[in-house]
């Protein structure tokens, strides 16, 4: 056992009606501490399923799961809030930030989550969001942000916890090319940086920026070549 | 957290304006209503049984109704309960009716009554001008007279009645005083009444007994037992007949109102807390509609790490905010309408601590209770089905 995400012989079955859908079978996947892994599938594949599993939104039927040194198989619901809040940070497709609160105050949303006292949440935030590049931008809404914008705001949301690793779900789904290139690039410094990063997607094209590819296709995952 | 979550609420309730107070105005209705009701009938409870305190707290009231054989008491009867140890004093009163007359002004039918200095010491504001009746008037039986507002209104209109004879059953007296205006309602008003020493009226008005007499108590403590004495006097005065007279303990008569009142204002109140149950079900019939309107948000928050307590707090946060806002309003509606309701019926109105603490208490409660059904549903919600929804 090593690595900071380790899924052994994950399964994953849905009931649907009589039937027993099984979505995920023995996934196997190790990620290394400092690895950018992008996980490639079409819909339907079992990738949303994968991910919300790594991202302790889900437990698996079976299998075991250590995340970071810590099992998270049978953990509860309370248990599991406190891991994805100090070990994951999300970035989703549709940013999901509140459009009520302003840039810094999505970014603080998690640090609430952990009992982080205001005036450090702010500071923390605020730095965050300056390494994002939108320093001039912290007290605008997000509807006063471009897509581009709004999602780096959403990284540094997912990076302000200082989590285990960054797990993305199609994080260029909503943008154009260029500004989806951006976001990318973005990733890749940050792990260069040292960030574990774990994507999520559908976009050949997205998906061999990363280090390593592993291709998910009836819920089945195998390692290396792309699988057009 | 609870800062965020108020704070989070505070924008959600502004964001939804007229929905929320829409939403907040069935508790702003109700506690309003409480508050208004409350403090009328408490207003009503304290003018009323102010009155029914003139009469004395302190009063034991005989009522007179004779045999066949003795018709009423006799100066003698009353000279005897006035020698009561816990007796101050005693004020005997003979009632009669008379025709009053001043130069061609002629009152028929107006209520005379004897009494003695006694009654007017026991309230020393009684009499508004002039003198009252002394211990002089009454042993030298003298021809005098303290007349009531209306009837000083009615025979001496724009002149001082002080020192002016008036004519009472061919009789004449002289007026020393005039009576202070009581309430209309009041049960003991005095406004038709004349006045006139006892020892004069038992001569004059053609009435040989006392038919009522008022005991007033040293200590009010000792009461039931100077009633028994009072008992004993009279059971001999009138042959053990026990329905020659009846002994009516103000005190008691006092304490008994201000209990049905507190009873009527307590239904009263009742009855109100039922538009803010019907308040509270709006309060959830929103906080309802919110929840499947931010699946998305809990999912996220749920995602960036919220327990499912963080999100029941929030909601129920969010819920206690309305209704609290709500009764506030309520409570500032609610006591200006009693006001303005006092100044129409022309009583006094008090708005307690107590009972605004009680409609806060009260719409807090609705706000949790109504509150905590659709923040239980937002927190059971599952972030992967809530994600998905968007």
């Amino acid at each position: 056992m090593s690595g900071i995400v380790f899924l052994k012989d994950i399964c994953k079955s849905y009931r649907s009606g009589d039937e027993e859908v099984q979505v995920l079978k023995n996934v196997n996947l190790t990620v290394e501490k400092g690895e950018f892994v992008s996980v490639l599938g079409p819909s339907g594949s079992g990738k949303t399923t994968l991910m919300n599993i790594i991202g302790c939104l889900d437990v698996p039927t079976s299998g075991k799961y250590i995340l970071h040194g810590k099992d998270i198989s049978d953990m509860d619901e309370v248990e599991l809030a406190g891991i994805r809040n100090r070990e994951i940070g999300f970035v989703f497709q549709n940013f999901f930030l509140l459009p009520r609160l302003t840039a810094l105050q999505n970014v603080e949303l998690p640090l609430i989550y952990s009992n982080v006292p205001p005036k450090e949440r702010r500071k923390r935030a605020e730095e965050m969001l300056c390494r994002v590049g939108l320093a001039d931008k912290m007290h605008n809404l997000p509807n006063q942000l471009s897509g581009g914008q709004q999602q780096r705001v959403a990284i540094a949301r997912a990076l302000v916890t200082e989590p285990s690793i960054i797990l993305a779900d199609e994080p260029t789904g909503a943008l154009d090319q260029k500004t989806g290139a951006g976001i990318i690039e973005y990733f890749e410094k940050l792990n260069e940086e040292g960030k574990t990063i774990i994507m999520i997607t559908h976009d050949v094209n997205v998906a061999k920026h990363a280090g390593r590819t592993v291709n998910i296709l009836d819920g089945r995952l195998t390692e290396g070549e792309i699988i057009q | 957290m609870i800062i965020e979550c108020i704070r989070m609420s505070f924008v959600n309730i502004i964001k939804n304006k007229l929905r929320s107070v829409l939403t907040m105005l069935g508790v702003i209705i109700g506690v309003a209503s409480i508050i208004a009701l409350i403090s009328i009938v408490q207003g009503a409870t304290n003018n009323i049984s102010n009155e029914v305190i003139k009469l004395g707290g302190n009063k034991v009231f005989v009522n007179v109704f004779g045999t066949a054989l003795k018709q009423g008491l006799t100066e003698t009867d009353a000279e005897r309960i006035a020698a009561i140890d816990n007796i101050a004093g005693v004020s005997p009163t003979i009632s009669g009716k008379a025709t009053v007359v001043y130069g061609s002004k002629v009152l028929k039918d107006i209520t005379v009554e004897g009494k003695n200095e006694v009654y007017f010491n026991a309230d020393p504001e009684l009499v508004s001008s002039g003198r009252s009746i002394n211990i002089l008037d009454l042993e030298s039986k003298n021809q005098v007279a303290v007349i009531g507002s209306n009837i000083a209104r009615e025979l001496f209109f724009g002149i001082n009645p002080i020192g002016e004879k008036i004519i009472i059953n061919s009789l004449t007296y002289t007026v020393i005083g005039t009576l202070r205006e009581s309430a209309g309602f009041s049960l003991s008003s005095t406004n038709d009444t004349v006045i006139i020493p006892y020892t004069t009226a038992l001569r004059s008005l053609g009435v040989k007994n006392i038919s009522t007499l008022d005991a007033y108590l040293k200590d009010t403590n000792l009461a039931d037992e100077t009633i028994l004495e009072i008992k004993g006097i009279l059971n001999q005065a009138f042959n053990y007949n026990e329905d020659a007279f009846k002994i009516y303990n103000m005190g008691d008569i006092i304490a008994s109102f201000q209990s049905i009142m507190s009873m009527m204002s307590l239904l009263l109140a009742g009855i109100a807390a039922i538009s803010l149950v019907v308040g509270g079900i709006g309060i959830m019939n929103m906080m309802l509609v919110s929840v499947t309107e931010r699946t998305t948000e809990i999912g996220l928050r749920k995602a960036l790490g919220a327990t499912p307590f963080a999100i029941r707090l929030q909601f129920i946060v969010e819920a206690i905010m309305l209704s609290l806002t709500g009764g506030i309003i309520g409570l500032v509606a609610g006591a200006l309408l009693a006001y303005l309701l006092a100044r129409i019926i022309g009583i006094d109105v008090s708005v307690s601590v107590s009972t605004n603490l009680l409609a806060l208490g009260f719409s807090a409660t609705v706000g949790i209770v109504f509150g905590y059904m659709p923040a239980g549903k937002a927190s059971r919600l599952n972030p992967i089905d809530a994600l998905r929804s968007a």
